[in-house]
C-alpha cells in the first residue's frame, strides 16, 4: 500500500485534482472582476472619475445625473451578477472537491478492510480490535475531508490570496507592502506554536486510545474486579490517566488561545498600516479614497484565505503522519496473496486421491516449532483421528490441514496441488474448518448455517424502475471508489454446492443437519417460541390455525380442558390480568405495554366509557390494602416483593399514605395520580392466581364490555399497535406456541407446562408440522457473537454450517468439547456417517472416541509419533493407550 | 369446555389454615402472607403427589377431595390411610431432610395448597413468632407419642 498520502492522492484521484485546479483558475478572474467594480462604482459612478468603465460605456466627464443613475445600477447589477457567479463556482468546486473527497475516503477504508481480510491469522493475535477499529472507522475520517481539499484549497485560496494582493499591489505598491508586511512574521512563528499544539494533540490521540484500551479492560475483567475487591485499584490508575489527558488538553488549549490571540493581534495590525499610509497617500491625492476603500475590503477579503493557507500547512503535515501512522498497522509481514482471495478456482469436480504432510513445520514466532517436519498421508475418503496432549501441535497442525495457517517449512499438498498455493475459493468450498468456539454473526440461525455457502453473487435481485437506477449508480459509485460492486442483496447461497436444487431443498437439508448434531428438540423449542408473519406465509399460519384446532379437540378427549383457559370474547379470562382482559391482544409494539396501560390515553378513555373508573379504583384500594397488610411486616427489600407483591418495598409507605389519606374519600374526590396508581394496581391482578376475590362479577361484565369498546373505538392510528385475539385466525404479534394454545396456561394446575407440551408435540407430530416449527426455529436471532445461544449449541450450529455445504474434507478442531458425553458420541457417530466416502480429519479432546475412526495420527511435541488403525495403536506401551488411560 | 371459576379466596385458605393444629396460633396477618405466597394446585383423579423415598421439598394441604397414602410392601403396596379436607400431608419434610416415606394418591379430583420449604423457612426466618408456635405443635405432638408409648409400654 502507498506509504506517501501525496502519492495515494495522487494515483488515485489524478483527473479530479486537475479538474479542480482548472475550476479554481476559473474562479480567479471573477474575483478579480468582484474586486475592480466596487472601485468603479464608488469612483466612477458615484465620484463622477472617469476610467475604464466610463470609457466601457462612453460617459463623460461630468455627465448629468440623468446619465449616472442608469451607469451606477448598470455596475451595482453587474457587481451583484459577479458575486453569484463566484458563489456559484466557488460551490461547484466545493461539492467536486467534497465528492472526490468521500470517494477517496470509502477507497481508503475499503482497501484497509480488505486487508484486514487478509491479514495473517497469528497476526490477530498480536492486535488488539480496540486498535484496528478506531483506525478504520474515526481515525481516516479526516482525511477524507483533507483529500478532498489537498489541491482545492492550495489552488482555490492561494489563487485567492495571490489575485487580492495583487489587486492591492495594482493599487498601490507601498499598501501592498503594508499588506503583507507581517507575513514573514506569521509565517515563522504561528508554524512553530502550532507545531507544538500538533505533537500534543497526537500525545492526547494516543493516551485516549491507552484510555479506551484500559476501560475495555476493566470491562472484560469486571469479574476480577469484583472478585478481588480492586474496584479502589482501577479507579486510581483511570485516575492517573485522566489526570494525564487533562493535563495535556489544558495545555493545548493555553497555545490554542496564544496563537489566536497573536494572530488576531497581527490582522489588525496591518490596518493601522492602512489607515495611517493609506490616509497620508488620499490626502496627499496620491490615490483616489474609493481606491483605499477597495483595498480595504480587499484586505479584509485577504485574511480568510491566508488563515486557511496557515490551517491547510498545519493540517497536511499533520494528516500525512496519521495516514503513515495508519498504513503501517495495516502491513503486517505474510499477508495473504490478494490473488488466492480473488481467484474463482474451486478446483476439479472430484477431489481424489491424498493429503500429503511432507516435512511439515510451522512456527509462528521462527523460534519455536510448534510442529516439526510432520509426514504422513491420509486418503480423502477416510476418517482420520488426530490425538495428542496438550501442547502436542495438534491444534496448529489442524489449522494447517484446513489451511487457516500456511506452514512454515515443508509442503502440504492435496490431491498433488501445493495447499499454500490454492486459491480460497477452493479451499473454503472443498474444505471446512470447525474449532470448539465458532464464531457466529448477529443474524438468524438460517444466515449462520448457510454462511458457508455465500462465496459469490449468484442470482441478481430483481429490482423495479427506481431500484434499478439506484443500482447503477451503486455500481457507477462502487467503481469510482475501488469498491466491489458485487450486490449485497443478491442471492449468494450456492445451492448445488450442498446438493440440493433451491431454498424450499436446502432448508430441508438444513433440518437433516441440524438432527445429525443433536440439536432438532433445541430447534423445535425455538420454533415455538418464535413468531411469523401471516401475510407472507399464509398457509403456515393455516397449518398452525389447525393445530390449535386439534389441540383443543385433544384436550378436549383426554379430559384435561381446564389445562388452558382458551381466549372467548364474550367470557372474562381468569388466568389473565384484568389489563390483558382488557386489551384481549397481543401488543404488538410499546404503545399498550401491560406495566403502563393505565396511563394510556385510550385507555384511560375507555375505562371511563365502560364505567369502570370507579370499580377499578375502589378494588385498587381495597388490592392496595391487603397488600399493606400481607407484606408491611417485611424487611425492605425482601425478596417476597420481587416474587409475590403488586406493590415494591420501597413503594409501600406511599402506598401506606395513600391508603389512608383516601380512607374516606369518593373516588371523584382523590387526586388524579391517586386514581391513576390505584387503576394500575388492578390492571395487575389475576383472579385465578392471586385468589383475593376483589374482582366481583359486575367488574367482570364491566370489562367484557370494555374490552368490546377498545376494539369497536380503536383509532386507526393505533390499529397497529394491537393484534385482538380471534380464534379463527392467526395472531402475527404472538409466538407459534401462544397461537397453537390460544389462551392461558391455567394456574394451580398440576404439571400443567408438561403436559401441554407433550399434548402439543403429539398434535404437531400427526399433523407432519414438527420440520415446519423448526424452520420457524431457524429464523431466531442468535444475538452478538451468537450470545443468545448456549456453548454446547454454538457448537453443534458450527458443526451443522460445516456439514451444509458438503466438503470434500472437514477438519474438526475438537469441536464438540462442550457437549455431555452421550450427546458428543451421538454427534459424533451421525457425522461419521453423513461423511461416508468423505474425509474427515479430527482433533480429538477425549482420545477415547479414535475407536470410530480408520486412521489415527498421535502427536507430541509438533511430531507425528505415531500412525495406525485403532486396533493397531490401541495396546499397551503405544503412547495412544497411554492417553486413552490418562482420561 | 368451561372454565371452573376458583371459589375459594385467599380469606378462606386463612381459615383453612387456621384449622391445621401447626398454623393454629400464627396471627391471621401472617397466615395471609403464607397463604398469598402459597401455589394452589390442582390434581387429576389418580394423579401422584408424590412418590416414596423422593426428597421432599413441600407440604400440601388438602383444600378439596381426597387422597389415598400408599406404602409399598413386599407384597406391595398397601394404602395406610386416606386424607380429605383440612388434612396437611407431607409436612415432615418441610421441618427436616428426609425423603418421602410414603406415596400420595389423588382418589378423585383434587384440589391443593402447597407450602414450599422453602417459602415455609424464608417466613420462619422472618417471624420467630411462627416458629414458637411450630415449636409448640411439635412438643405437642411428642408428648402425645410418648403418652402412646408409655400406654403401649404398660
Amino acid at each position: 500500500m502507498e506509504r506517501n498520502l501525496f502519492k495515494f492522492i495522487l494515483n488515485f484521484s489524478k483527473r479530479q485534482q486537475l479538474v479542480v485546479l482548472a475550476l479554481a483558475a476559473l474562479s480567479y478572474p471573477i474575483i478579480l472582476i468582484t474586486l475592480e467594480l466596487p472601485k468603479a462604482i464608488v469612483d466612477e459612478a458615484i465620484g463622477g472619475n472617469t476610467r475604464w468603465a466610463s470609457d466601457l460605456f462612453g460617459i463623460q466627464q461630468g455627465a448629468e445625473a440623468d446619465e449616472r443613475i442608469p451607469f451606477l445600477l448598470i455596475l451595482c447589477f453587474g457587481f451583484l451578477f459577479f458575486v453569484v457567479l463566484s458563489g456559484a463556482v466557488k460551490y461547484v468546486l466545493n461539492v467536486y472537491a467534497g465528492r472526490m473527497g468521500e470517494l477517496m475516503l470509502r477507497r481508503l477504508r475499503y482497501m484497509l478492510y480488505c486487508r484486514v481480510l487478509r491479514f495473517p491469522q497469528p497476526h490477530f493475535k498480536k492486535v488488539s480490535q480496540g486498535e484496528i477499529i478506531p483506525m478504520i472507522t474515526a481515525e481516516v475520517e479526516p482525511l477524507g475531508g483533507f483529500i478532498g481539499a489537498a489541491i482545492q484549497i492550495p489552488a482555490y485560496q492561494g489563487g485567492m490570496l495571490l489575485v487580492y494582493l495583487a489587486f492591492i499591489f495594482m493599487q498601490d505598491v507601498f499598501l501592498g507592502l503594508a499588506a503583507i508586511s507581517l507575513y514573514p512574521v506569521q509565517l515563522y512563528v504561528i508554524p512553530k506554536m502550532q507545531a507544538r499544539v500538533v505533537a500534543l494533540a497526537k500525545r492526547r490521540v494516543r493516551e485516549v486510545r491507552q484510555l479506551s484500551d484500559k476501560v475495555g479492560e476493566s470491562i472484560g475483567g469486571a469479574t476480577e474486579v469484583h472478585a478481588h475487591d480492586t474496584s479502589a485499584y482501577e479507579r486510581a490508575d483511570i485516575s492517573r490517566r485522566l489526570d494525564r489527558i487533562y493535563k495535556i488538553r489544558f495545555t493545548i488549549f493555553k497555545w490554542k488561545f496564544a496563537i489566536k490571540f497573536l494572530n488576531n493581534f497581527l490582522a489588525q495590525l496591518t490596518p493601522f498600516f492602512f489607515y495611517a499610509i493609506g490616509g497620508y497617500f488620499v490626502i496627499t491625492g496620491e490615490i483616489t479614497i474609493g481606491a483605499l476603500v477597495a483595498v480595504l475590503a480587499a484586505y479584509k477579503d485577504l485574511n480568510s484565505p491566508w488563515k486557511e493557507l496557515l490551517n491547510y500547512y498545519q493540517l497536511q503535515a499533520d494528516v500525512r503522519v496519521k495516514y503513515e501512522q495508519v498504513v503501517d498497522q495495516f502491513d503486517p509481514p505474510g499477508m495473504l496473496d490478494e490473488a488466492i482471495q480473488d481467484a474463482d478456482d474451486v478446483g476439479p469436480d472430484d477431489v481424489k486421491g491424498d493429503l500429503q504432510a511432507a516435512n511439515v513445520t510451522y512456527s509462528e514466532d521462527g523460534r519455536s516449532k510448534t510442529v516439526e517436519g510432520v509426514n504422513f498421508s491420509i486418503d480423502l475418503d477416510k476418517h482420520v483421528a488426530v490425538a495428542g496432549g496438550g501442547g502436542s501441535g495438534k491444534d496448529d497442525l489442524s489449522l494447517l490441514l484446513s489451511r487457516i495457517l500456511m506452514p512454515t517449512g515443508g509442503t502440504l499438498s492435496l490431491s498433488g496441488d501445493r495447499m499454500d498455493q490454492l486459491p480460497e475459493a477452493f479451499t473454503g468450498r472443498r474444505l471446512a474448518y470447525m474449532s470448539a468456539s465458532p464464531f457466529f454473526f448477529a443474524t438468524t440461525v438460517r444466515e449462520n448455517l448457510y454462511y458457508g455457502l455465500k462465496h459469490r453473487p449468484l442470482r441478481e435481485p430483481e429490482y423495479d424502475e427506481a431500484g434499478q437506477k439506484e443500482r447503477s449508480r451503486y455500481i457507477t459509485d462502487a467503481a469510482s471508489s475501488g469498491n466491489t460492486d458485487h450486490d449485497p442483496f443478491a442471492d449468494w447461497v450456492d445451492y448445488q454446492a450442498a446438493g440440493v436444487e433451491d431454498e424450499k431443498e436446502l432448508d430441508h437439508r438444513a433440518i437433516e443437519v441440524v438432527r445429525i448434531v443433536d440439536m432438532a428438540d433445541d430447534m423445535y423449542q425455538l420454533g415455538l417460541r418464535g413468531s411469523i408473519d401471516p401475510v407472507a406465509r399464509p398457509e403456515l399460519a393455516a397449518d398452525i390455525l389447525k393445530a390449535r384446532t386439534a389441540l383443543r379437540q385433544r384436550l378436549e378427549d383426554t379430559d384435561q380442558s381446564e389445562l388452558v383457559e382458551a381466549f372467548d370474547r364474550e367470557k372474562y379470562t381468569e388466568n389473565a390480568t384484568l389489563g390483558e382482559n382488557l386489551l384481549f391482544g397481543t401488543p404488538r409494539d410499546g404503545t399498550f405495554n401491560v406495566d403502563l396501560l393505565a396511563e394510556h390515553e385510550y385507555v384511560r378513555r375507555i375505562i371511563r366509557e365502560a364505567d369502570l373508573n370507579d370499580d377499578m379504583v375502589i378494588t385498587g384500594r381495597q388490592l392496595a390494602e391487603t397488600m399493606i397488610e400481607i407484606f408491611s411486616g417485611l424487611p425492605a427489600g425482601h425478596e417476597f416483593f420481587e416474587q409475590y407483591s403488586f406493590i415494591g418495598s420501597d413503594e409501600l409507605p406511599d402506598y401506606q399514605q395513600l391508603v389512608a389519606r383516601t380512607a374516606t374519600q369518593e373516588p371523584a374526590d382523590m387526586r388524579p395520580e391517586d386514581r391513576l396508581k390505584l387503576r394500575s394496581l388492578v390492571l395487575k391482578l389475576t383472579p385465578a392466581r392471586h385468589r383475593l376475590g376483589l374482582i366481583t362479577d359486575e367488574i367482570r361484565a364491566k370489562v367484557l364490555n370494555a374490552r368490546k369498546l377498545f376494539a369497536d373505538h380503536l383509532p386507526d392510528n393505533l390499529k397497529n399497535a394491537v393484534e385482538f385475539f380471534d380464534p379463527e385466525s392467526y395472531n402475527g404479534a404472538a409466538a407459534l406456541q401462544d397461537n397453537i394454545l390460544f389462551g392461558k396456561v391455567a394456574y394451580g394446575q398440576a404439571q400443567a407446562a408438561n403436559k401441554l407440551s407433550n399434548l402439543m408435540g403429539e398434535v404437531l407430530d400427526e399433523l407432519d408440522l414438527r420440520e415446519t416449527v423448526m424452520l420457524v426455529g431457524l429464523n431466531y436471532h442468535v444475538g452478538v457473537g451468537g450470545a443468545r445461544l448456549s456453548a454446547a449449541q454454538r457448537q453443534k450450529l458450527g458443526l451443522a454450517r460445516c456439514i451444509l455445504k458438503k466438503p470434500e474434507v472437514l477438519v474438526i478442531n475438537e469441536g464438540i468439547t462442550n457437549l455431555d458425553g452421550a450427546s458428543q458420541r451421538r454427534v459424533l457417530e451421525s457425522l461419521l456417517e453423513d461423511f461416508k466416502g468423505r474425509g474427515v480429519v479430527w482433533t480429538l479432546h477425549r482420545s477415547a472416541l479414535a475407536d470410530h475412526f480408520d486412521q489415527v495420527l498421535v502427536m507430541k511435541s509438533g511430531k507425528v509419533v505415531e500412525n495406525g488403525t485403532y486396533d493397531e495403536l490401541n495396546r499397551d506401551g503405544t503412547l495412544l493407550k497411554e492417553l486413552i488411560d490418562s482420561e | 369446555m368451561v372454565w371452573e371459576e376458583h371459589t375459594v379466596t385467599l380469606q378462606e385458605e386463612v381459615e383453612l389454615l387456621r384449622n391445621i393444629p401447626m398454623f393454629a396460633n400464627i396471627e391471621p396477618s401472617k397466615l395471609k402472607l403464607l397463604a398469598f405466597t402459597s401455589e394452589r394446585l390442582t390434581f387429576g383423579d389418580g394423579d401422584v403427589l408424590f412418590e416414596e423415598g423422593d426428597p421432599g421439598d413441600s407440604a400440601f394441604i388438602i383444600v378439596d377431595g381426597s387422597a389415598d397414602v400408599v406404602i409399598q410392601t413386599p407384597s406391595g403396596p398397601i394404602t395406610v390411610a386416606q386424607l380429605g379436607r383440612n388434612h396437611i400431608v407431607g409436612e415432615i419434610a418441610i421441618l427436616c431432610d428426609v425423603p418421602r416415606t410414603a406415596s400420595v394418591k389423588a382418589t378423585t379430583k383434587l384440589e391443593t395448597m402447597v407450602i414450599s420449604k422453602d417459602l415455609f423457612f424464608r417466613l420462619i426466618m422472618e417471624f420467630p413468632q411462627i416458629a414458637v408456635a411450630i415449636m409448640r405443635e411439635l412438643a405437642e405432638r411428642l408428648e402425645k407419642t410418648n403418652a402412646q408409648l408409655r400406654a403401649v409400654s404398660n
